[in-house]
């Protein structure tokens, strides 16, 4: 979709009104972008109608605030956050305006992006947040930012009044990089690159996602075969995410033997990667316009090799769900009931995991998704960790078909030609890109002016997902915290931007 | 307990690296070497402008590539292949920053022999057990999946008697991945502090290096190199486990001496049997030594 910026501008006013009354008619809120213009901030509400993408924008003159959407819309919170520490602008109404991405003194400058200009190196406000509960032996736990094991950094603030976990706060602006601002006044080419680090465990379906942007706006169609290559790469990459998932959890589980097998098996499929493209995050593979080369093993090695994963990765999933100690750690565990992954409008293997089913590879296609068969998940609807990990099992099956597929129609179309990228000319305007990640649905606002980037804003499933976080842990006790965050399989990286 | 048998089911699958060299990495970006061009050669010109993280340079008309800051993304390899082409090898870590650099000068030797000598006295009571904290000062988030990979059974680096340990007092190697956010300078600096001598500081890839793609901004540093003395560098983006396994051992003095050098690297076309095997997957313990085994 192209966004029309001349549209008329309506009042900020009537903004949440429009934007809920929107949601309540059965639009999923996929997120709210902030873009600095001359004479203020664009606000873009993105919305998923019906599997299409549309949004709603208002202009806030400098100097004014905005109503804000969460009080109705909770799925917002986390992004009238963001856009209050990178714009410095205020959601009247927000329940809790703390900083998240960027904690800057009240008064100092914001990186404002979109505007186009660069910010001087800022000093952090990393002080203590005041505790949230009142009451006789709460105490506060603070997990991180540096963690114990190789973990990316992050800090959980947990309030405790000592097993359970009423209360939970996430501060993830230890590690932002300032990565919108980094994309500003690159060319297309080299954005690419950078989308691929933006979070760097979902290389492809960033760069895929950013790809998927600057195309439309060519109006350029890829070559079939560089789709099918694209559905290869990206599909290893869901493959490695979800063991990842696992092997995390069977470390907290002390599960040992499980750990080590789990943890070959993963290595099997970054080695694979790297045989199919030079790089064991698939980096490089996509590129503007198509992907930079065909699939570097032939059809018969590379089927070999799936095979040998996929017979081995299945029978020692199939055992590690049938291992009753590793369950009862899992059942009943972090639940997210349905209603709550709906308000917040959960995406991924976490948001299926509590019956929100849309992948955006079928409901929305791109790349030669539309081309291949699949077959839906069922709605496991419990919406525990079991739930989660059941959904990640149903997708690395539905990976490896898919895989399958796509090598087939590659040998079938193999020579029909040899082109794997069209030119991508004369680029400019602002659309948006998705591509449904290992996470989630991974989206991208790119804004290109004579060639340059001038606004891109990648939005990760991992920041639309870690909202909702807090929320999964009623029921649950500090020893539950490492299965419950293995679970939902996020990156902090594609969270602090 | 059905998981005994299973984890007996694949036989052996841990690499031999560094007491024999590891075949993987056939066809893989490990790193790219620089072979000298025609003298005022124009092209040369035109790929360190179109290097995104201007890694190439140009001395006495001559191109030279900066691995601390390359991020293998193939385009001069493309631009200019005559000069600039991939390696596969992964042995690439460096004890000092200028080293990095190739084709690397020979006016730095005493400088280098003087920083290893003056590690491996620091290091000496570290060799058979040496504990490593891992610290995320800005990473992409590959970077920590590449350093946990140094626990499965194909790297096993508890055979050479490397474990990672949670708490910095315990630890003897600050492993630090990513750019040098200025939110985690406060905590990768205290944890630093509360490390016991000896300690040593391996920053690990071209985040840490030097910043890579991200660089300088508002909000990161441009690496950790100014925030921390690094010992010892490991390229790569995000660099391999082999990678950072060549870089550890580098640190604490336990390579081979064959397998000291910054830029050695194997340029022998390797036996095809060899490489076959190597492209699927980890090597066994029948992989026949190399000649150029120790």
């Amino acid at each position: 979709m192209t966004i029309d910026r001349s549209a008329d501008s309506p009042s900020a006013d009537t903004f949440a009104e429009r934007v809920t009354a929107r949601v309540e008619g059965g639009a999923r809120f996929c997120g709210l972008f902030g873009c600095a213009v001359a004479n203020g901030t664009r606000l873009l509400a993105i919305l998923s109608v019906n599997g299409l993408l549309d949004t709603e924008e208002v202009l806030v003159p400098d100097g004014e605030c905005f109503p804000s959407l969460s009080s109705r819309l909770p799925a917002a919170i986390w992004y009238e956050r963001e856009i209050h520490d990178l714009f410095g602008l205020e959601a009247v109404g927000h329940p809790r305006l703390d900083p998240l991405v960027l904690p800057l003194r009240a008064g100092s400058a914001r990186p404002r992006p979109g505007s186009g200009k660069s910010l001087d190196p800022v000093e952090i406000d990393s002080s203590p947040l005041p505790s949230h509960l009142q009451g006789e032996g709460v105490f506060t736990i603070s997990y991180g930012p540096v963690r114990s094991g190789v973990f990316e950094s992050v800090e959980y603030l947990v309030e405790t009044p000592g097993e359970d976990i009423p209360y939970l706060r996430t501060r993830v602006f230890y590690k932002h990089r300032g990565v919108e601002i980094r994309f500003e006044g690159m060319d297309i080419a080299d954005g690419v690159l950078l989308a691929e680090r933006c979070e760097g465990v979902a290389s492809v379906a960033h760069a895929i996602a950013y790809c998927g942007a600057i195309e439309q706006m060519a109006g350029v169609d890829i070559p079939p075969a560089a789709g099918l290559v694209r559905v290869v790469h990206a599909e290893l990459e869901r493959i490695a995410n979800h063991l990842d998932s696992f092997i995390r959890l069977t470390d907290a589980a002390g599960l040992a033997v499980a750990y080590a097998r789990l943890t070959l098996h993963k290595e099997r499929v970054q080695r694979l990667r790297a045989r199919l493209c030079g790089s064991r995050f698939g980096r490089g593979v996509v590129v503007p316009g198509g992907v930079a080369g065909p699939l570097r093993l032939d059809a018969s090695q590379l089927l070999a090799a799936l095979d040998e994963i996929e017979h081995a990765t299945r029978a020692d999933l199939r055992l590690l769900m049938a291992t009753p100690s590793f369950l009862d750690r899992l059942r009943g565990t972090g639940v997210v009931p349905p209603d709550l992954a709906r308000s917040y409008a959960a995406v991924g293997p976490v948001g299926r995991g509590s019956g929100q089913m849309e992948d955006v590879r079928f409901s929305r296609p791109y790349a030669a998704y539309e081309r291949l068969g699949h077959q839906l998940l069922e709605d496991k609807g419990d919406g525990d960790a079991l739930a989660r990990q059941q959904v990640r099992i149903d997708e690395i099956t539905g990976a490896f078909h898919l895989i399958r597929q796509a090598i087939d129609r590659l040998s079938e179309d193999a020579g029909a030609s040899d082109t794997w990228s069209v030119p991508v000319e004369r680029v400019s305007g602002e659309t948006l890109g998705w591509a449904e990640g290992p996470q989630g649905e991974v989206l991208y606002l790119v804004g290109v002016e004579d060639g340059r980037l001038v606004r891109v804003k990648p939005r990760s499933a991992s920041f639309h997902n870690l909202a909702l976080f807090h929320a999964a842990f009623p029921k649950d006790i500090l020893t539950d915290f490492a299965f419950i965050e293995a679970s939902f399989g996020l990156s902090i990286a594609g969270v602090a931007g | 307990m059905p998981w005994i048998p299973r984890g007996l089911r694949d036989g052996i699958v841990t690499s031999r690296y560094p007491h024999r060299p590891d075949g993987y990495g056939e066809g893989f970006r490990g790193t790219v070497v620089v072979h000298p061009g025609r003298e005022g050669d124009h092209r040369v010109a035109a790929i360190a402008e179109a290097c995104p993280t201007g890694a190439i340079s140009i001395e006495a008309g001559q191109p030279r590539l900066d691995r601390g800051r390359c991020i293998l993304c193939g385009r001069c390899t493309e631009m200019y292949p005559q000069a600039f082409r991939f390696d596969p090898g992964f042995e690439s870590s460096a004890v000092r920053r200028d080293r990095l650099v190739v084709p690397e000068g020979d006016e730095d030797d005493a400088a280098l022999a003087l920083a290893r000598s003056e590690l491996a006295r620091r290091v000496k009571a570290l060799r058979r057990s040496v504990h490593i904290r891992h610290v995320d000062a800005g990473s992409d988030g590959a970077d920590e999946w590449e350093v946990a990979a140094l626990t499965n059974p194909v790297y096993d680096v508890q055979r050479l008697g490397i474990y990672f340990t949670a708490s910095p007092k315990h630890a003897d190697l600050l492993l630090v991945t990513g750019v040098g956010a200025v939110g985690m300078l406060g905590p990768l600096s205290q944890t630093f502090e509360v490390m016991p001598e000896p300690k040593v500081v391996i920053a690990a890839g071209v985040d840490a290096i030097s910043g890579g793609l991200i660089g300088n901004g508002y909000a990161t540093r441009g690496g950790v190199a100014d925030s921390l003395p690094v010992d010892v560098f490991v390229p790569g983006s995000p660099p391999t486990p082999f990678a950072l396994l060549h870089g550890i051992l580098l640190a604490i003095g336990l390579l081979p001496t064959a397998r000291r050098g910054a830029t050695r690297r194997s340029m022998n076309p390797r036996p095809s049997v060899q490489s076959e095997r190597a492209a699927h997957g980890p090597s066994s313990p029948e992989d026949p030594p190399r000649e150029d085994g120790p």
